[in-house]
């Protein structure tokens, strides 16, 4: 039986970094704001404290604080002809669960896309001409622009206390930082993280041979900071174990450490954990939903709870399966190109090159998760791509993250995975050893793209996401040329082994690549080529709001927190300045 | 601090003979194979492993972590223990795992990670079974009795796929065996492996508590060295 619950003036799904920062918006302009979430509620001093909270087992590789395969997975194929087979085990992307979402157990690194990234199809046709892009790579406009969102991603930095240096301020460069960004109001609220020796080899090489190198902007704060509202930051304590664990020095931007004190001082806001929301009630005459139905995972209880407004922030999957459940939009079509629900998923081509130094000591166990020398010369269309066969680049770096000894022990290519020489191996290289990380983007091809499974059921029987995904020969070009240029870097480095490691044959779900998933949702110009308006609001639900990097058209060669952060406050401004004043569409057709 | 490693090292060896002992006085057949009695096994007691598995992972543990001048062998630093307590508890029950069907097993499908029907703890005692028998067939021994040269080379084999067995994808197997024994013995000593934080000291890993604001700067380009601590040492 289901309950009806009181009706409330908004629902947020998911509270993660993107139902966190609407939560907050809303519930600041006076409204009753009720947030669903599917995992548990932490008590970031209980749960995140030393000594336990360093345990490699528990958190990084048992994966505790991750989204429950059990409860709910996605299934993978890698062509439209194949059969999918359940991710059976999350490896290569880790879903968030809890209050908090994947912002609790993030890195940080809070990038802005470059002016570029954000009307990519039209950028490319201008310089390149419309006949250089692949009929295949459905690529296009966000329909929001870089100035646009300028304040937005200012206010989410705001928010983290990000540690960077600007390079870029109201156009005018700035020595130290990234010369390739977009103009920026200001500098960064935080001066950059203390660099490792290994961020400093790579900077000397990279200024040698005549690129720019940057710090990474990093939301682990370099010292003490309170922000806007109200919350206090420690300083990071580069204690490596960042990216699947809680902060245990309250250092780390979180969506509870930068939001929960002005949330809980906020009458109007409350959430109710443990809840798993299954569909938005959709009333497709009247063009909107009337409520979400949630099951509560520890009584088993159905309820309705309905509201004026819906969010979705339930991220790319959650967000995308629950639009194809409640039948909001056509799903797409990857065989007719036709629909729109599921299209443009992407992902991210991330190519390494290990280091090996004979003579350095680089104690890779001192990092922080945000802590990188970068160079952004190869990024996006940053360098020409008239004589390459490809479009797109990404960031090439050196990150300090971590050194623990589970997951990280690399040795030199040749050494056997076990026995004598082995040892010997991982004993010579380990505290010798560095990764040169290429965050490639990814643009969107056909025949990548959502819809729901026909075969595999969640534990309350529906159905899971299906993912249809392989990198494309444009991936697989753009890739090759990043690796070659890391490599450069890793040699002027006078690294003693460069070892190149490009990703070789089909998509695999197993080793870990990025959580930087993207689209299913996308904003667009058009109901025919979006789900989404650019206010992120649905073309055929104008209660429905859907947050997230789900609605990035295509992913650029950053990761896409700020970005997704950006566009939340972008979308909220629009909801509480207009869409409260006339509830309606805001984009007419 | 207490030595563990030489505590457990000496433990080992008596309790090995208590049980000897006890076997004799109760009557009970305590089975191990003569000369090649399970060597630190024994002195812990089991909570999902048979003795026979137990000697099992003995050997290929050793196998994969020799012991010489960096390190005791894998067994010697409770890799064993550390398994055989994971695969008595909720990870080896399968916890975190999806497991509805259908089942699509099959090998040269690595991309989708193991799609067995089985737990952890089921699979890693089918694929015992499974390979005791492989190496009954083609040595007359089990795996545990293989003398070194032949072990490594059937695990070389098994790793390059060039052994398939019946019911579970051998691959798979393999990687399972090596990511538990890798597991054991880089993971923090509380779970019952890498005893005396031996793996920590061959690498130079610090462990806990990990503050490090200071020591970034301060160590840059020389090497950061202090007595291994693991969670325990703060309690
Ligand atoms: C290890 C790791 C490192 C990362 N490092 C970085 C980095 O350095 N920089 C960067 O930019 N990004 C990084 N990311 C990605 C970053 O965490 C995400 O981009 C960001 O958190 C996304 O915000 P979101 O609000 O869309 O989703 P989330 O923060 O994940 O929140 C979504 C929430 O929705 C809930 N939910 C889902 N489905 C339902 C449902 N049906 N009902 C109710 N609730 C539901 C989930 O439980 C979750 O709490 C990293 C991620 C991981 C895992
Ligand atoms: S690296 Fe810094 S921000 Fe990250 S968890 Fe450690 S102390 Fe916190």
């Amino acid at each position: 039986m289901v309950q009806v619950l009181k009706s409330t003036d908004a629902v947020i799904v998911g509270l993660g970094w993107t139902g966190a920062i609407m939560a907050r918006e809303l519930s600041r302009a006076g409204l009753k704001v009720i947030a669903l979430e599917r995992g548990p509620d932490r008590d970031a001093a209980e749960s995140f404290a030393l000594p336990q909270i360093r345990d490699e087992l528990r958190y990084s590789v048992r994966q505790e604080l991750m989204q429950d395969p059990k409860v709910e997975t996605v299934t993978l194929r890698h062509r439209l002809d194949d059969e999918a087979r359940p991710v059976r085990r999350f490896g290569s992307f880790l879903p968030g669960d809890g209050v908090g979402g994947m912002g609790t157990h993030w890195n940080g690194n809070t990038f802005r896309f470059l002016p570029s990234d954000h009307r990519l199809r039209s950028h490319l046709t201008e310089r390149y001409g419309a006949a250089r892009i692949p009929d295949d790579m459905t690529i296009q406009d966000w329909d929001v622009t870089y100035e646009d969102l300028e304040p937005h991603y200012s206010r989410f930095e705001a928010l983290c206390g990000v540690s960077g240096k600007a390079g870029n301020i109201a156009g005018k460069i700035q020595p130290g930082g990234n010369p390739f960004e977009g103009p920026r109001s200001g500098e960064y609220p935080n001066r950059p993280l203390t660099p490792s020796h290994a961020n400093e080899l790579f900077r000397h090489a990279a200024t040698e041979i005549g690129l720019h190198p940057f710090p990474a902007p990093a939301s682990n704060a370099s010292a003490p900071y309170t922000n806007p509202e109200g919350a206090s930051l420690g300083a990071c304590q580069y204690c490596g174990h960042c990216d699947r664990f809680g902060c245990e020095a309250n250092a780390k931007a979180t969506p509870m450490s930068t939001l929960a004190p002005a949330l809980r001082q906020t009458a109007g806001f409350s959430k109710v954990t443990n809840a798993y929301v299954t569909r938005v009630l959709y009333d497709a005459k009247g063009k909107r939903a009337t409520g979400v139905r949630y099951v509560d995972l520890r009584s088993g209880e159905t309820y309705d709870q309905p509201a004026d407004i819906v969010v979705l922030s339930a991220w790319v999957f959650g967000n995308t399966r629950l639009m194809l459940q409640s039948g909001i939009g056509e799903p797409y079509d990857p065989r007719s190109g036709k629909g729109v629900v599921g299209k443009n998923y992407c992902y991210q081509i991330q190519p390494t090159v290990q280091l090996f130094f004979k003579d350095e000591e680089l104690n890779p166990f001192m990092g922080a998760g945000g802590l990188g020398m970068v160079v952004d010369d190869f990024n996006g269309d940053n360098f020409d791509h008239a004589k390459l066969g490809f479009f797109g680049g990404g960031y090439i770096s050196l990150n300090s993250t971590n050194g623990r000894p589970i997951s990280f022990r690399p040795t030199p290519p040749g050494t056997p995975a076990w026995g004598t020489k082995w040892k010997q191996e991982t004993a010579q290289w380990y505290r010798r050893t560095a990764s040169v990380l290429c965050e490639g983007t990814n643009y969107a091809s056909r025949t990548n793209a959502l819809d729901l499974d026909p075969t595999y059921r969640d534990m309350l029987g529906q159905p899971l996401l299906r993912m249809t995904y392989n990198f494309t020969p444009n991936d697989r070009a753009m890739a090759d040329f990043l690796l070659g240029k890391a490599a450069e870097i890793g040699r002027a480095m006078n690294a003693t082994v460069v070892a190149p490691q490009p990703r070789k044959g089909d998509f695999n779900v197993v080793s870990y690549q990025s959580s930087h998933n993207t689209g299913g949702t996308i904003m667009g110009r058009t109901p025919s080529d979006s789900v989404v308006n650019r206010y992120l609001q649905s073309w055929d639900a104008h209660n429905v709001f859907v947050l997230g990097s789900s609605v990035f058209p295509q992913n650029a060669g950053y990761n896409p927190t700020a970005a997704a952060a950006a566009t939340t406050y972008w979308c909220a401004d629009a909801l509480v300045k207009k869409y409260l004043k006339d509830p309606a569409p805001l984009v007419t057709q | 601090m207490l030595d563990r490693r030489g505590f457990m090292v000496s433990g080992g060896a008596f309790a090995l003979a208590q049980a000897d002992a006890a076997a004799v006085d109760s009557g009970t057949n305590i089975k191990h194979d003569g000369a090649e009695a399970p060597k630190n096994t024994a002195a812990d007691p089991l909570y999902a492993l048979t003795p026979g598995e137990a000697e099992f992972l003995t050997a290929v543990v050793d196998a994969f972590i020799p012991a010489d001048d960096l390190s005791p062998s894998g067994s010697e630093c409770g890799v064993v223990v550390f398994i055989d307590r994971q695969l008595a508890g909720a990870y080896g029950a399968g916890a975190r795992l999806y497991q509805e069907g259908p089942f699509q097993p099959g090998n040269g499908q690595s991309q989708f990670g193991p799609q067995s029907p089985l737990p952890p703890l089921q699979f890693i005692q089918l694929g015992i079974a499974e390979l005791d028998t492989w190496s009954m067939a083609n040595s007359n021994v089990p795996v545990r009795q293989l003398a070194k040269p032949d072990l490594n080379t059937l695990l070389q084999n098994l790793e390059a796929g060039k052994i398939a067995l019946p019911r579970i994808d051998a691959r798979a197997f393999f990687s399972a065996l090596l990511q538990l024994t890798m597991e054991g013995f880089f993971s923090d000593p509380i779970y019952g492996g890498n005893r005396d934080k031996a793996s920590w000291r061959m690498i130079g890993y610090p462990g806990l508590p990990a503050t490090y604001s200071k020591a970034i700067k301060q160590y840059r380009g020389r090497r950061y060295q202090a007595e291994p601590r693991s969670i325990a040492d703060f309690l």
